[in-house]
C-alpha cells in the first residue's frame, strides 16, 4: 500500500510536469492566434482582398485511337452542357420551365437542380443538362432573352464510332472512382474521365496528356471577372493500333451470335490484327453512367459480355495442345518422327482406360499422321513417355501458361501444371494418369485464345519467341529481322522438329485424312496449316460410354464442347497466325475451322490489295475502296 | 464525495452509468457538433457530403465509447498485451500486403466507419506500457535495463508506420509512449539521454525521409520558397486565419475558404475555416474547449487509485493533446505540414473512432476509479 502511494506521488509529480508542458503549449497556440488574428489581422485582411487570383486546371483533350490505316476507333466529341446561376434569375422554377420547352429536362433532373440551387450559394453554377448537341444549344442561345441565369459551357465527351465490335480492344473511359490512384491533379477535376478497360486503360497516361492552368481573377464574392493567364496543357498523344478495322469487323461478323473469341496476329512482328470477343457491350454506357438494371443485366448475362475472352478466358486447349506435346517429345527424344504407335481406340494404364475420340482406333500412326488424324492414343503414349514437366516447359516456351505482357489489362496466365505446382497448390503428388490426360490438352491444362495464337505464331515463325502487341510497332530498318528489332528471345527449338510438326498441321487441313479437310484454302499461295480442337466441358460416364456417347446437338448449350482451331497461312512463307474458339460450339473442325479459314483469306486478300500499285494510287479513298471490296467478295461467296 | 465504488461490492450497470463523467461526454459532443456545423459550411451550406455523415459516425463512435467505458478496467489490464500483439500483427499484415498486392487497403472496413491499424496502435501501445509499468515496483522502474522492453514496444510499431510512410502517426506513437514511460517514473538522467539521442538522430532521419516530406520541411522553414506549390497551403492558411480578425466574417461567409483558396478545408484545415468565420473570439473558445477536455482527463488520471489506470489515462490524454497540438500548430504555420486531423472536428472516420475509443478507456478509468489492483494479484 505504501508502495502504491509512493508510486502515486511520483506519478502526480511527473503528470504535473506533463500537464504543465501541455498548458504552456496551448498558451503558445493562443498567443499565436492572438498574433495572427489581432496584431496582424489588418495585414491579412488586405492580403485576403488581394487574394483574387484563383488557379484552375484545364483538362487537355484526350488522344485519339486509330487503327493501322488511320481510321478512328475512339475520338472526342464536342458537347455542351447548360448551367444555371440562381442569383441571375428572379424565379428559378419559371426559368427552368421555359428551358424545358426547348430542351426536355427529366423529372429527376428538375428535382436535383431545384435542390442544388437551394443548397449551394447563389452564384455557384448548377449543371442542368449534359451531353447536348450543337442544335439543342443553338435553340437555347436563340431564346437567351427568355432564359435569365442560363448559360452554356463547352465540354468534351468520348466517342466510339465502332461501338460493340471493338469494345474489348479499345475499352472505355469513365469518371474517376474513389479507389483509383490519384497521381495527377487532373483526376480531381469534376467530371474528368480516365481509361477503365482495354487500351484506353493500358495507355491511359499517354492518351491523357498533361493539364493546363488558368489563372482567373475573382471578385470578393468569387465571381470570375477575367482570365489573367493561361498555360495550355499538352494534349494527349494519339495512339495507333496494329489492328485492321476491316478484319476486326469481319471477324466479329463471322462469329455472329456465337459466344467466343478470335485472335489474329502477325507471325513476324507479333502485331495483333484482330482481337474479338463476343458478345460485346456498348462502350458509351459506362461513360454516361449505367442504370442499376443495365448493370445487373450485364453482369448476370451467362455469356459474360464484360469479359474479354481473348485474353481473360481460360479454356482447356483440347487437341490444339497436341503440337506442343509433339515438340516436347521430339526435343526430349522420347519419340522419332517416323516411330509408329498403334491405336486400338483406347489405352489402358494402371486400372484406368483412356479413350480415343475414334472408337475403332486409328491403327499404327506416326507423328504427322497422328496430328492430321488427331489420334488421342498416340498423344497419350508420347505424353506418358515424356512426362509432365518437359511438356509444361515446352508449353511455356511456346507462350502457354505464362504472362505474355500484351498491352491490355486483365491478361490471364492460364495454367500449365507441373509436379511442383500440384504439390504446392493441391498438396497432392502427381499421378501418371494426369500426364496422359494433359497429353490431349484436357485435365489441369488451361490456356487463353491469345496464348494459342502466340503458340501458333511461334511454331510458324520457327526462330523467335514472338510477343503479342496491340499498338503498332515501328517499321523494321532494312538488314534487320523483326525478331532482333523488337528484342524477342530466340525460340531455341530444333528447326527439323518444328518442320515435322508444321507438316502435320498442313496435313490436318490439306490431306484427305485431315480432321479439317473441309476447311482447306484452295487459292494458290494462300493455303493454311492448322489444328482442330474440341474441348470437353462435361465428364462422360462409363455408363454413357457403354451405350452411346451423346452427340452435342442432344445436349443443353452449356454442356456442349468448346470448338477450337489454330492455324497459320500462307504455308510457304507464314505471315498470319490465328486462334478461334467458339464456346459450346461443338466440334473444332465443323465450327471453328471455317471461321479461321475465312478470316485468313480476308487477311491475305487485304494484304494483296494494299501491296498492289493500284492501292497506293487510291490512298485517299482507301476506306471506301476496302469496304466496297469486302462487300464484293462477300457477294461472290468467297467469304 | 458522492458514491464510492468498492472493489468487492459488485456494482450494477446503473451504478456505473451514474459514475460516468458526463461533463466530459458533453464536451466531446460539443466538439463533434462544431465539426458538423463547419462541415456544413465547407460543403457550401449542405449536409451532404460531409456534415450528415460526420454526425452519424460520431453517434456510432459515442455508443462504442460508452461500451468501453462500462467495461471493467481489469478486463483491459488482463488483455493489454494480447490487444497490443493483435494490433501489431494487423499492422504488419497491412504493411506486408500493402507492399505486395496492388491497391491494398490500409484499413479494416466496419461498414460506416473504417479503422486503420495504426490508429488502434496508439491505444494498444498505451495499454501495453501501462500494464508493463503496473507490474514494476519503483526500484525496478529506475533500473536502466527495465526500459529496454518498453523501447522495443514503442520502436517496432513506430518503424512499421514510418515505412507506410506516415510521419504524423509515428511522431504521435513516439511521444505518446514516451509520456507513459516518463509518468511511470523513469530516471531523469535516462530522460535527458533520450532527448539528446533524438536530437542526434535528426540528421540521420533526414536521410530516410521521402522527397515530398523533405519539401514540406524546407517549405516550413521558408514558405516563400514556392508560394504556389508546397508553400501554398501554409501561406493560404495563414491568410484565411488572420483575415478572420476578432469576430470573424460570419458563418458561411468565409471568403478564402469558400473561394477554394484553402485546401483540404473539410479535413486537416477545418480549423482555418472556423477561424476565418468566427474570428479570435471563436478560436480561443474552441481552444478552451480542447483545454477543458485535456484538463478533465488529467484530473481523472490523478484521481485513479491504481497505477495501470493512471498511466492509461495520462497516455490517452497525451495522445489526444498531440492530435490537437500538431493540427493547430500546423495550420498556424508553427510546424511543418503533417497530415494530422483535428480530432472530432475534421471529417474522417478512422481518427474519430480511435479518439473515441481512447476516451472510452479514460471514462472506464473514472468509472472504476476506486478499484485497487495489486501489482501481481489482480483481485478478479
Amino acid at each position: 500500500m505504501t508502495r502504491d502511494s509512493e508510486r502515486h506521488r511520483q506519478f502526480s509529480r511527473r503528470t504535473a510536469v506533463l500537464a504543465g508542458g501541455q498548458a504552456l503549449l496551448f498558451a503558445a497556440l493562443g498567443g499565436r492566434l492572438y498574433y495572427l488574428q489581432s496584431v496582424q489581422a489588418e495585414r491579412y485582411v488586405t492580403l485576403a482582398e488581394d487574394n483574387r487570383i484563383n488557379l484552375r486546371m484545364i483538362a487537355p483533350p484526350r488522344g485519339r485511337i486509330l487503327d493501322r490505316r488511320g481510321r478512328l476507333l475512339a475520338s472526342n466529341l464536342q458537347d455542351y452542357r447548360v448551367l444555371l446561376v440562381a442569383e441571375q434569375t428572379s424565379d428559378v422554377e419559371l426559368t427552368l420551365g421555359s428551358l424545358n420547352q426547348i430542351v426536355p429536362i427529366s423529372e429527376t433532373d428538375l428535382r436535383r437542380v431545384l435542390k442544388e440551387t437551394r443548397q449551394k450559394r447563389k452564384f455557384v453554377p448548377v449543371t442542368v443538362a449534359e451531353n447536348l448537341s450543337w442544335e439543342d444549344v443553338a435553340h437555347v442561345e436563340v431564346n437567351a432573352i427568355d432564359l435569365p441565369g442560363i448559360s452554356v459551357e463547352e465540354g468534351m465527351s468520348r466517342e466510339y464510332p465502332q461501338g460493340e465490335s471493338l469494345v474489348h480492344v479499345v475499352g472505355y473511359v469513365a469518371p474517376v472512382a474513389e479507389r483509383d490512384v490519384k497521381d495527377d491533379p487532373l483526376l480531381d477535376l469534376p467530371g474528368f474521365r480516365i481509361g477503365k478497360a482495354g487500351v484506353e486503360r493500358a495507355y491511359d497516361k499517354i492518351l491523357r496528356g498533361t493539364g493546363g492552368r488558368s489563372e482567373v481573377e475573382v471578385n470578393a464574392i468569387g465571381r470570375v471577372i477575367r482570365e489573367l493567364d493561361r498555360k495550355e496543357g499538352k494534349p494527349g498523344a494519339d495512339l495507333t493500333l496494329a489492328l485492321d478495322l476491316d478484319l476486326q469487323h469481319y471477324a466479329t461478323e463471322r462469329l455472329g451470335d456465337q459466344v467466343g473469341a478470335v485472335v489474329l496476329m502477325d507471325v513476324e512482328s507479333g502485331e495483333i490484327l484482330a482481337l474479338v470477343s463476343t458478345p460485346g457491350y456498348d462502350p458509351g454506357a459506362f461513360s454516361r453512367g449505367l442504370a442499376p438494371e443495365e448493370w445487373r443485366a450485364l453482369i448476370e448475362n451467362p455469356h459474360s459480355p464484360l469479359t474479354n475472352k481473348a485474353v481473360s478466358g481460360q479454356y482447356a486447349p483440347g487437341s490444339t495442345f497436341k503440337p506442343a506435346v509433339a515438340l516436347a517429345a521430339l526435343e526430349r527424344g522420347t519419340i522419332k518422327p517416323r516411330d509408329g504407335v498403334t491405336c486400338y481406340g483406347r489405352l489402358r494404364m494402371g486400372g484406368n482406360t483412356f479413350h480415343c475420340w475414334r472408337r475403332g482406333g486409328h491403327g499404327t500412326v506416326d507423328l504427322r499422321h497422328a496430328l492430321a488424324l488427331s489420334c488421342d492414343v498416340y498423344f497419350y503414349e508420347i505424353a506418358r513417355r515424356t512426362g509432365i514437366d518437359p511438356i509444361s516447359e515446352m508449353a511455356n516456351r511456346l507462350g502457354l501458361g505464362v504472362q505474355l505482357g500484351i498491352d491490355l489489362p486483365a491478361e490471364r496466365r492460364g495454367l500449365m501444371p507441373t509436379r511442383a505446382w500440384k504439390a504446392s497448390a493441391l498438396k497432392k503428388p502427381w499421378s501418371k494418369g494426369e500426364t496422359v490426360i494433359c497429353g490431349i490438352g484436357q485435365g489441369y491444362v488451361l490456356s487463353t485464345p491469345l496464348q494459342l495464337a502466340v503458340m501458333t505464331a511461334r511454331i510458324a515463325n520457327g526462330v523467335w519467341a514472338v510477343e503479342p502487341r496491340l499498338a503498332r510497332r515501328p517499321a523494321v530498318p532494312p538488314g534487320k529481322t523483326p525478331g532482333e528489332q523488337f528484342g524477342f528471345r530466340p525460340l531455341n527449338i530444333n528447326p527439323e522438329h518444328l518442320q515435322v510438326v508444321r507438316e502435320g498441321m498442313m496435313a490436318v487441313v490439306n490431306s484427305r485424312m485431315g480432321t479439317a479437310q473441309g476447311a482447306a484454302i484452295k487459292k494458290p499461295g494462300m493455303r493454311m496449316a492448322g489444328k482442330t480442337g474440341t474441348s470437353q466441358v462435361r465428364r462422360i460416364t462409363r455408363a454413357e460410354r457403354s451405350k452411346r456417347v451423346k452427340r452435342n446437338e442432344e445436349l443443353p448449350w452449356e454442356l456442349r464442347d468448346h470448338a477450337l482451331f489454330i492455324a497459320y497461312a500462307p504455308i510457304e512463307a507464314p505471315r498470319y497466325a490465328i486462334a478461334v474458339i467458339v464456346e459450346h460450339g461443338g466440334g473444332g473442325s465443323k465450327v471453328a475451322a471455317p471461321i479461321a479459314r475465312d478470316i485468313l483469306i480476308a487477311a491475305q486478300e487485304i494484304e494483296r490489295r494494299h501491296a498492289s500499285p493500284l492501292a497506293t494510287q487510291l490512298e485517299g479513298q482507301e476506306d471506301d475502296e476496302v469496304a466496297r471490296w469486302v462487300a464484293r467478295l462477300r457477294n461472290d461467296g468467297a467469304l | 464525495m458522492r458514491f464510492s465504488l468498492q472493489a468487492h461490492a459488485a456494482p450494477t450497470i446503473w451504478h456505473k452509468i451514474g459514475h460516468v463523467r458526463w461533463s466530459l461526454v458533453a464536451l466531446l459532443c460539443l466538439l463533434a457538433a462544431i465539426g458538423s456545423v463547419m462541415l456544413y459550411s465547407a460543403a457550401d451550406g449542405a449536409l451532404a457530403p460531409w456534415a450528415g455523415r460526420h454526425a452519424l459516425r460520431f453517434a456510432v463512435a459515442l455508443g462504442l465509447m460508452l461500451v468501453v467505458a462500462l467495461t471493467d478496467i481489469r478486463f483491459w489490464l488482463r488483455n493489454a498485451y494480447a490487444l497490443y500483439l493483435g494490433v501489431l500483427l494487423l499492422l504488419a499484415v497491412v504493411e506486408v500486403s500493402g507492399t505486395i498486392g496492388m491497391g491494398a487497403q490500409r484499413w479494416v472496413d466496419l461498414g460506416v466507419i473504417n479503422v486503420q491499424p495504426s490508429e488502434l496502435m496508439k491505444l494498444a501501445l498505451v495499454l501495453a506500457l501501462a500494464r508493463y509499468y503496473h507490474g514494476l515496483n519503483p526500484e525496478q522502474v529506475r533500473r536502466p535495463v527495465m526500459v529496454l522492453l518498453p523501447l522495443v514496444m514503442v520502436g517496432v510499431p513506430t518503424l512499421l508506420i514510418l515505412k507506410q510512410p506516415d510521419l504524423g502517426t509515428a511522431v504521435m506513437l513516439l511521444a505518446g509512449g514516451g509520456a507513459v514511460i516518463f509518468a511511470a517514473g523513469l530516471s531523469l538522467w535516462i530522460v535527458g539521454l533520450a532527448m539528446a539521442a533524438v536530437m542526434g538522430a535528426l540528421p540521420v532521419a533526414w536521410q530516410f525521409l521521402h522527397d515530398y516530406q523533405r519539401a514540406r520541411l524546407l517549405t516550413f522553414l521558408d514558405p516563400d520558397r514556392d508560394p504556389l506549390g508546397a508553400g501554398y497551403h501554409i501561406t493560404q492558411s495563414k491568410i484565411a486565419l488572420g483575415s478572420g480578425g476578432l469576430f470573424g466574417k460570419g458563418y458561411l461567409h468565409g471568403t478564402q475558404s469558400h473561394l477554394n483558396f484553402l485546401p483540404e478545408k473539410h479535413t486537416d484545415f477545418i480549423f482555418t475555416m472556423f477561424a476565418e468565420e468566427f474570428g479570435l473570439v471563436g478560436t480561443l473558445t474552441l481552444l478552451a474547449v480542447f483545454a477543458a477536455v485535456v484538463g478533465s482527463c488529467v484530473a481523472i488520471a490523478l484521481r485513479a487509485r491504481n497505477q495501470f489506470s493512471r498511466l492509461l489515462a495520462i497516455g490517452v490524454t497525451t495522445t489526444f493533446f498531440l492530435y490537437v497540438f500538431i493540427n493547430l500548430a500546423m495550420v498556424m504555420g508553427l510546424i511543418p505540414v503533417v497530415g494530422v486531423p483535428l480530432p472530432l472536428v475534421s471529417y474522417g472516420g478512422t481518427a474519430m473512432l480511435g479518439v473515441m475509443l481512447g476516451f472510452g478507456l479514460v471514462l472506464s478509468v473514472h468509472v472504476h476509479r476506486d478499484v485497487q489492483i495489486g501489482r501481481h494479484s489482480w483481485g478478479d
